[in-house]
């Protein structure tokens, strides 16, 4: 194995990288810190680290101005983020989950947008008890977060059972191939066997080498019809391309990705583009072709001009495919044609051509917790006590019992009716599309809240659907409290980005199977000046809408925005 | 200025001589003289010299019986009276018989224990050590709190045994509650009076006051109230506040160790259902309740249980005993169970004894708030037969005062806790507000820059919401004021971790501090931590020091006895 050598750049490299150089793969000092009692935090350079475990430290945000005046330090506390590629769990790992959130965490679960689980709370002294109850599952949190290939989401919907299980089997394999191969993880929170300095060498991490990648990198399959994974959001989205009822392989699509930063027009969001299509056999080479390239050209100065759609930006698409056609044993051919109908899950039993049943239940923000009036949690614990199949977590933060045999059908089904868990259909299908990241009062880069108040808003906007006879009409709408853009809020047919406590900015015209980007309609604005602003345009579409005209193409097609199709575009 | 035997202890034919020679000597002569006698042993001055001697020993835990040792040994200097004034921890048993009179000011502390540095001394008098002392006089002063059971226990055993061992009293013990400056008043005087030959009139020159600050408990200083937050974070099952109080134009200094005693007032509504309670017809109900709100009415003390039963013919009342009883009851529940009672209204308030000042242990340094003082308050709040009880002074603080208000307050010196100001290393042992003078001590230190050895063992509940003044121990900690710190947070695992079992886990570091010198201070609760945490530290010192149990307790003894082991425990 030949060593990495990354080509030279112009600038210094960011104090990120500095930090990587001197982890010795990850390990930094983390053994020690995350033993010192005075503090439940960790210094800075050491939760740049935590991310490549999984974790890394927040604060109750709510609490921080309270806490300086009691002389006491922000309620530092983890957030750990569970690996599990397209979102699959048996019914055991997911008992132990549940549990977990209540023995460490703060008593809830939270399903990601990437298809993960999330525990938010731990304090500093659980972390590794948390890492090892997970391990006794075979659970990890290796990559979840970090700048590293994260976790490989993969479309649920298992109704064509045949080849879905292939897909998600590729899911799983790209995941393993592309994890990083430190030792760390294991020593720091499995109690492995130490690696002693200097044994660690280059080969320990053949793909990534020392410094691993410029960014995160982010890779899901998606299954057409349906584009529930965003796979024009991915660095790399794949299409799985179905002849005959037979996985044949991938159409190939690079550099999607949804953060930016206010103000700043050289960072947008953007969407992948096709390069071509891949036999499955070829798909583990080309993705660590693809991810290499990143690996050597990505910026490693300017961490927000960092990520792989900036990289093929940069220097042209045409570029990026020459570059890859050098590494590649193969050449790529031409993408086959696909067609997506929608991103948003469908609710409800569904019977898989095997003859099992999956359930898609409605998880508002994918916060499984139990209310006074709702016992979510409970109840969903209480069905995988007795479920023989696995449960999926889908990209929209949903939850799929899956693979119900007809024979458990009847005692799911009444589990469900006992704990009155719900399918969404007593909701709005504008609450049924709706994604919200975690925000406030966790997230350090938040600005303003989301997972807390797009509920309230929604109520809201469920009152103007409802005077113009829209609330059984399909409209994705998403919020994110930062444009790092975790709810994919670039995407919405009505998408809101915090600006500041209480402000948003408003883009309108995303496309409802996923295949455009939205565009700015109005800044900074707040709850009175959001609704009075949808007020005409749902009215205005109620009247004047094509038949099956979804609201993202009206809005276009009405010229109150422009299309968006190029993120080079979306600022402009 | 010639010599006189009223101004001097010469009879008259010495000054007569004296007299004569002095006025004819130079002022080399003089200084020869001067200088010679003060070489000679001086034995052989006083066996010519028939001189009235007295020894005031005094056994301290706050101070305050210090300090009236001093007044004491100053009034009878006045008088002519050669007079040493002593701590228990410093006086040698073996002088015991070469003395003629012996004055004892004692305190007794929570279940009728001597104070930590007269534990030596109590113990070799009442041991077979202990010598006959038929040539001495005595009188004990005794100092305590009759809200304990045992009230005034170390003075009077200092009583009994000195009788014991054949010594004649000079005047009966006086026993004093919290509000002791009357009696120990009168004490003074009586002794002054049976001890002095010549009664020099009390000086009462200007002179001798000094330019501190006088504010007392009498005369205390109305602080403002200039800051006020709770120290524990959400979802603590605790109530710590920080309350700072100004001292501008006060003119009054403290040192670290230091306490400051707040006057505090009953609860009005308190107040009021006592009021409610009783039915004479000899006082307004208006002017009843003004006197009560000053009077101790929330400690059912055992003195005034039993003087209570004088007015009761209620059967169950007379028959109760206290011990059964006063547990988290005051004088409320004693009047509306077992009421009614017969007496006036005159005859009930001489009951009461006046609401004793609340001492909290000073949390700031003046170096760092010349003109503020910070004190630690945990709010005591309990429920008794369903009825909500209130700590008098911590629970008017949390509910009733707030920033801007004035709280009376005066200064209690401490000289028993404090801070050495060399590099001895120290170590501080505190859980709760037991922390706060050790905020003090660190932020002495981080004013004198100074970096030598310091360790602070701090315990509470939870880590995340009652790790009080935790970012000043990171800074602290940071800038060298404080260079070790152990945490205890008992109830964030499964079994309970306290500050002993900190202590015990780093047995061979605390025994190589001690045998360096370090000084160990404890302050917190007497009963939950403070015993444990000696019995941990009898354990480092036979374990680490390979030693026996008596050997253990005998460097516990020398330590407490070289004010190497400091208590501030309560």
């Amino acid at each position: 194995m030949e060593k990495i050598i990354l080509p030279t750049q112009p600038g210094t490299p960011s104090d990120v990288e500095d930090i990587k150089q001197e982890s010795n793969y990850l390990r930094g000092t983390l053994e020690k810190t995350m033993q010192n009692p005075l503090s439940s935090g960790i210094p800075e350079a050491d939760n740049r680290l935590m991310k490549f475990h999984g974790s890394y430290l927040q604060d109750d945000r709510d609490l921080r101005n309270e806490r300086q005046r009691q002389k006491l330090e922000p309620a530092y506390q983890f957030m750990v983020r569970v690996r599990t590629p397209g979102g699959t769990a048996t019914p055991e790992q997911w008992l132990v989950m549940d549990e977990m959130g209540d023995k460490y965490g703060n008593g809830s679960l939270k399903l990601t947008t990437r298809q993960a689980f999330q525990v938010h709370g731990i304090l500093k002294w659980n972390v590794k008890k948390y890492m090892q109850e997970i391990h006794e599952v075979l659970l990890d949190c290796i990559a979840a977060c970090g700048d590293v290939n994260r976790n490989v989401m993969c479309n649920v919907n298992p109704n064509q059972s045949d080849f879905h299980q292939e897909v998600y089997e590729w899911s799983a394999k790209l995941s393993e191939h592309l994890l990083p191969k430190t030792r760390a993880y294991h020593e720091l929170w499995l109690d492995g066997e130490k690696v002693f300095d200097g044994q660690q060498t280059e080969e320990v991490e053949p793909i990534y080498g020392a410094l691993y990648l410029p960014r995160k990198f982010k890779i899901g399959i998606a299954i057409p019809p349906s584009n529930d994974v965003d796979v024009f959001s991915q660095d790399i989205g794949l299409i799985a391309v179905i002849e005959n009822n037979e996985l044949i392989g991938f159409n190939v699509a690079v550099g999607g990705g949804m953060g930016m930063t206010h103000g700043d027009t050289a960072t947008y969001p953007q969407l992948g583009r096709l390069i071509g299509f891949i036999y499955k056999e070829q798909l583990l080479e080309t993705a660590e072709k693809i991810l290499t390239i990143q690996r050597d050209y990505g910026n490693r100065s300017v961490r927000k001009n960092a990520r792989f759609k900036y990289t093929i930006d940069a220097r042209g698409l045409e570029w990026f495919k020459d570059e890859l056609a050098k590494r590649l044993s193969f050449t790529l051919e031409k993408s086959r044609p696909y067609l997506f109908t929608r991103t948003g899950d469908e609710y409800g039993w569904i019977q898989g051509e095997d003859g099992n049943w999956h359930h898609t239940l409605f998880i508002q923000n994918g916060r499984i917790k139990d209310e006074d009036d709702y016992l979510l949690k409970t109840g969903l614990r209480e069905i995988a006590k007795v479920h023989t199949g696995l449960f999926r977590l889908t990209p929209n933060q949903n939850l799929l019992i899956a693979d119900v045999t007809p024979a458990k059908k009847e005692q799911i089904d009444q589990l469900l009716k006992h704990y009155a868990i719900t399918d969404g259909a007593q909701y709005s299908a504008l609450r049924r599309n709706a994604i919200a990241c975690v925000s406030l009062p966790t997230c350090g880069l938040a600005m303003a809240e989301a997972e807390r108040y797009l509920p309230s808003l929604i109520t809201k906007i469920d009152e103007i659907l409802a005077e113009h006879n829209l609330s059984q009409t399909e409209i994705g709408i998403r919020m994110s409290g930062c444009p790092n853009g975790c709810s994919r809020a670039a995407m919405g047919e009505i998408g809101f980005i915090g600006k500041g406590p209480g402000k948003y900015n408003l883009y309108l015209g995303g496309d409802f199977t996923g295949q455009r980007l939205n565009k700015l309609y109005k800044e900074n604005i707040d709850e009175a000046e959001i609704l009075a602003t949808l007020q005409p345009l749902l009215a205005h579409y109620a009247k004047e809408r094509q038949k099956d005209e979804h609201f993202g193409d009206f809005v276009i097609r009405q010229g109150y925005v422009e299309a968006v199709t190029d993120g080079q575009h979306f600022h402009h | 200025m010639s010599i006189a035997t009223t101004n001097s202890p010469f009879n008259e034919a010495q000054i007569q001589l004296l007299n004569q020679l002095l006025p004819s000597l130079d002022i080399y002569q003089k200084a020869w003289l001067a200088g010679y006698i003060s070489a000679t042993p001086q034995a052989d001055i006083t066996s010519n010299v028939e001189t009235k001697k007295v020894t005031v020993l005094y056994a301290s835990q706050t101070g305050n019986s210090q300090q009236l040792a001093e007044t004491l040994g100053e009034r009878l200097r006045q008088a002519n009276v050669e007079t040493t004034v002593v701590s228990t921890a410093k006086f040698k048993t073996n002088q015991l018989k070469k003395l003629t009179n012996l004055i004892v000011i004692a305190s007794t502390h929570g279940e009728g224990e001597p104070p930590d540095n007269a534990i030596p001394f109590y113990e070799f008098l009442h041991s077979s050590r202990a010598p006959k002392l038929s040539h001495l006089n005595y009188a004990v002063l005794a100092l305590g709190d009759s809200s304990y059971e045992f009230f005034c226990k170390t003075g009077a055993d200092f009583d009994q045994q000195l009788e014991k061992l054949g010594a004649k009293r000079l005047i009966s013990r006086v026993d004093c509650d919290v509000a002791y400056e009357e009696d120990a008043a009168r004490f003074i005087d009586d002794i002054i009076e049976q001890v002095a030959q010549v009664n020099v009139p009390t000086i009462q020159s200007n002179a001798t006051v000094n330019e501190a600050s006088v504010y007392t408990k009498s005369q205390p200083f109305y602080a403002e109230v200039v800051d006020k937050f709770v120290l524990n974070g959400r979802g603590s099952s605790k109530h710590t506040m920080h309350i700072e109080l100004s001292l501008e134009g006060a003119n009054l200094t403290y040192e670290p160790g230091d306490s400051v005693g707040i006057l505090s007032k009953n609860n009005a509504a308190l107040v009021e259902q006592v009021a409610a309670a009783l039915t004479f017809t000899d006082e307004k109900p208006e002017n009843l309740q003004q006197q009560l709100v000053t009077k101790e009415i929330t400690q059912l003390t055992k003195p005034l249980f039993e003087k209570l039963k004088n007015y009761s013919k209620n059967e169950a009342f007379l028959a109760l005993a206290w011990q059964d009883y006063h547990y988290g009851r005051d004088l409320l529940d004693v009047l509306t169970t077992y009421g009614p009672f017969e007496w006036t209204s005159e005859q009930f308030l001489a009951l009461l004894r006046d609401l004793p000042p609340r001492l909290y242990s000073i949390a700031s340094s003046q170096l760092a708030n010349e003109e503020s003082v910070h004190l630690t308050i945990s709010k005591v709040a309990y429920e008794t037969d369903g009825r909500e009880r209130l700590g008098v002074c911590s629970g008017q603080i949390a509910e009733q005062i707030e920033v801007g208000d004035q709280l009376p307050i005066y200064i209690h010196h401490n000289p028993n806790f404090s801070l050495p100001k060399d590099e001895t290393p120290i170590i501080m042992i505190g859980a709760g507000t037991g922390v706060a003078p050790f905020r003090s001590f660190i932020e002495e230190r981080a004013e004198r820059q100074q970096t030598s050895d310091a360790w602070l063992f701090f315990g509470d509940q939870h880590f995340v919401t009652d790790f009080l003044y935790q970012t000043d121990w990171q800074q602290w900690l940071e800038d060298g004021a404080l260079t070790d710190i152990s945490l205890a947070f008992s109830r964030d695992q499964s079994t309970k971790i306290y500050v002993q079992h900190r202590l015990a886990e780093q047995a061979e570091k605390v025994y190589e501090w001690l045998q360096r010198g370090a000084i160990i201070y404890v302050c917190g609760d007497k009963d939950a931590m403070a015993k444990d945490v000696e019995q941990t530290l009898l354990t480092i010192i036979k374990e680490q020091g390979a030693c026996t149990d008596e050997e253990a307790n005998a460097y516990l003894t020398e330590l407490r006895q070289n004010n190497r082991y400091q208590r501030d425990v309560y």
